[in-house]
């Protein structure tokens, strides 16, 4: 059988719908049970005594890039047929540290907002009427960085095409990386419970 | 207005395989990976529609969000998604005795002035978010396991701006 099922037709864009549903479901989930409703939680991370989001979000990045590697190793997952957003350096560099000024500001992403407005967090809401106000500025004057935005366009590319490398050591490299950076990140928040 | 604690947290490694798996899935079943902020940029461009239909036609980016007025607006991928997130996130909450109304914010800061923050971040969250195509979800997350190389450059600057803006912002959450 081959994978994604999606592109190879096994079913149409109404059952997509459904599917989309479903993996909310437990998008939704895992983001409430590993604390990711609660914005003090999320903001931990930059103040260095709690650094779940670095764990979470690592963990889910080294499971799902191990899962697609070993699919696609067997047969079973055509990688190419998986979207890959564009790349264009610049935007994609500046919107980064936007948002992570916002996240520190804010104390949410959008898919964590989304998690803690459904658990009851009123802050959460006020922050989605953000999300919705900076839509809509952005819309406005898009016209004005449209060239920007649509620059330094690079395509659908990944790291090891760009440092032509094979993609298997990629993968290794990113796995010791991040099981390093546990560790580093476990000693960090030690660190820092014992001196306050 | 704090949260009661309720019971505690997934262990994180344990959440992360979790969020991994059904990030996999995803890979697996669509061809594509999780997100979220296109799902804000929908209902906007939806609500804008209602509200000024020949204003957010004629807008270059919520025209292509409300397409050929063939299909609805809010029939979008994402925007199932999200549904689904906060369905998702309410049963887990509701489980573990985390859902209620709260405000989350440290012990120094008023509410009004934790709303206003809020209300803020959202916005820069947001323009970022559509500058770099996606957002923690769309590309971090994602573009991450696919070794997406816009998404791994966007990851490294939203570490970065976070901690750059840290120290600024304490007093909202120690």
């Amino acid at each position: 059988m081959m994978t994604p099922l999606y592109k190879y037709g096994f079913f149409g864009e109404e059952f997509s719908l459904l599917v989309a549903f479903v993996l909310g479901l437990g998008f939704g989930f895992f983001l409430e049970r590993a604390g990711f409703g609660s914005a003090r939680k999320l903001a931990a991370q930059f103040y260095l005594y709690d650094m779940s989001v670095f764990k979470v979000m690592f963990t889910a990045i080294v499971t799902a890039m191990l899962g697609v590697t070993y699919l696609g190793w067997l047969g079973w997952l055509d990688l190419s047929l998986v979207y890959l957003v564009p790349t264009h350096l610049g935007p994609q560099l500046l919107g980064g540290l936007v948002l992570g000024v916002g996240f520190v500001v804010g104390g949410y992403c959008p898919g964590t907002s989304v998690a803690a407005l459904a658990t009851g967090r009123v802050d959460a809401v006020v922050y989605a009427l953000g999300i919705f106000a900076g839509t809509f500025v952005y819309a406005e004057v898009y016209p004005a960085i449209k060239d920007f935005v649509n620059s330094n366009a690079m395509g659908q590319v990944t790291l090891p095409e760009v440092f032509g490398l094979p993609y298997g050591l990629l993968v290794f490299v990113v796995v010791v990386v991040a099981v390093v950076g546990f560790w580093g990140a476990t000693k960090i928040e030690r660190w820092i419970g014992s001196r306050s | 207005m704090n949260p009661r604690p309720g019971s505690p947290y997934l262990n994180p490694y344990l959440a992360g395989i979790g969020l991994g798996l059904v990030l996999l899935a995803a890979f697996v079943i669509m061809g594509r990976g999780l997100g979220a902020s296109g799902a804000f940029s929908s209902t906007l461009s939806w609500l804008v529609d209602l509200v000024a239909p020949a204003h957010a036609q004629a807008n270059e980016y919520m025209s292509e969000y409300l397409g050929d007025g063939s299909t609805h607006p809010l029939k979008a991928w994402l925007v199932f998604e999200v549904v689904g997130v906060a369905a998702g996130a309410l049963l887990s909450g509701i489980l573990a005795g985390r859902a209620h109304l709260a405000i989350e914010k440290g012990p120094r800061v008023s509410t009004a002035v934790r709303l206003l923050c809020a209300f803020l971040g959202g916005g820069l969250m947001a323009f970022g978010a559509h500058l770099a195509r996606g957002c923690t979800s769309g590309q971090a997350l994602t573009g991450g396991a696919l070794l997406n190389l816009g998404s791994w450059a966007f990851m490294l600057m939203v570490f970065v701006g976070g901690y750059a803006a840290a120290w600024f912002f304490r007093w909202q959450w120690r």
